[in-house]
């Protein structure tokens, strides 16, 4: 094992540039431990974002070593055999400073994609009896474990090239929608995904799914969503 | 893409699909079994089975074309998205109106 790590950060915005570290190399040791170093015992003015260090607020997601990953639960052994890191910000989203970009076009696309629950039912009424095991329950469940880090937006290839496209968290998260027997939005939303940024726009590429910290598959959450705006527009449902 | 173009460019390759297959095989009957222009010129003119064949054929490949060719500039060049439709719709009458030029080469007699 190298004693060593050579370290390249993201330092400053868009314009900026990397900078190399040198930092002890530890067992064990996940790509959040290495930027929390850098930051305590090197640099105090290095800005990166994390909250619960075990993979479950999905906030300190990163570029490592060209790819995206959820650094608190990415292992250095796993992705700097050489002992080289090169870490910066996400892409596809504005870079606030250092390794921090600005989420917000990420979330407003969730609203884009009517990615709220929309209830059928108030206080009043009784809960409502969902079987587990009906296909739409389970479709529902696979992609509601989305933990909003941004992995699946930065890797996309479509999102990229395409600013407009609502990209694959946002289209998961209505896919779960969709498949949720107690929402009354369905229609409304398949408005919303079936326009030149929505779901038809998805190239396939499955960076998504590759990448995904949580094994979702949103390519083919995005597949049944193209099939569900394309039924409903051959009803007259909604229009182009 | 949206859920129209979507449509139309999915249900154009269903429709392709046999056809290619078909247009292969015409191919290597032709060309395997050494027939002359002469050969197939007497088998296409006036034939309203091989003018619907190749005429739907041309038809399904403009369009597909196009709204394909109208992805590619959306995404990869600097147009409007009014002069990327332009552009898709132009190349879509141009592979139209040369291929069913080709199709009444061969089946008017």
């Amino acid at each position: 094992m190298n004693v060593e790590l050579a370290v390249s950060l993201w330092r400053g915005g868009a314009n900026g540039r990397y900078e190399t570290y040198r930092v002890p190399q530890r067992q064990s040791q996940t790509v959040l431990d290495v930027v929390t170093f850098v930051q305590r015992h090197i640099d105090p003015t290095l800005s990166y974002r994390f909250a619960c260090r075990v993979g479950v607020c999905g906030s300190c997601a990163m570029t490592v070593n060209g790819k995206p990953r959820w650094t608190c639960r990415t292992h250095v052994a796993k992705v700097a055999a050489s002992g080289k890191l090169e870490i910066g910000p996400l892409e596809n989203l504005p870079v606030i400073k250092d390794l921090t970009t600005d989420m917000r076009p990420f979330f407003e696309k969730w609203q884009q994609a009517n990615g709220v629950f929309a209830p059928t039912k108030t206080r009043q009424d009784d809960i409502a009896q969902i079987r587990p095991d009906t296909p739409a329950r389970m479709a529902a469940d696979a992609a509601i474990e989305c933990i909003n880090c941004g992995v699946c937006y930065a890797a996309c290839d479509t999102v990229r090239w395409n600013s407009g496209y609502l990209g694959p968290a946002a289209l998961t998260r209505a896919w779960t929608l969709v498949n949720d027997a107690r929402d009354g939005g369905n229609t409304a939303r398949l408005q919303a995904i079936a326009g030149s940024g929505g779901c038809h726009a998805c190239h396939s590429h499955q960076s998504c799914q590759e990448l995904c910290p949580q094994a979702l598959n949103p390519t083919a959450a995005i597949a049944g969503l193209k099939r569900r705006t394309a039924t409903a527009y051959l009803k007259g449902e909604i229009t182009a | 893409m949206n859920v129209r173009l979507y449509i139309w460019q999915r249900a154009t390759a269903a429709i392709m699909a046999p056809l290619v297959l078909v247009h292969i095989a015409i191919i290597f009957y032709a060309a395997r079994g050494g027939l002359s222009a002469t050969d197939i010129l007497a088998r296409t003119r006036g034939s309203i089975a091989w003018a619907a064949f190749y005429g739907l054929f041309v038809l399904a490949v403009s369009i597909h074309a196009s709204i394909g060719v109208r992805n590619v500039l959306s995404e990869w060049s600097p147009l409007s998205e009014r002069r990327t439709d332009a552009c898709a719709v132009f190349i879509g009458i141009v592979l139209a109106g040369l291929g069913l030029r080709a199709v009444a080469a061969v089946v008017v007699p």
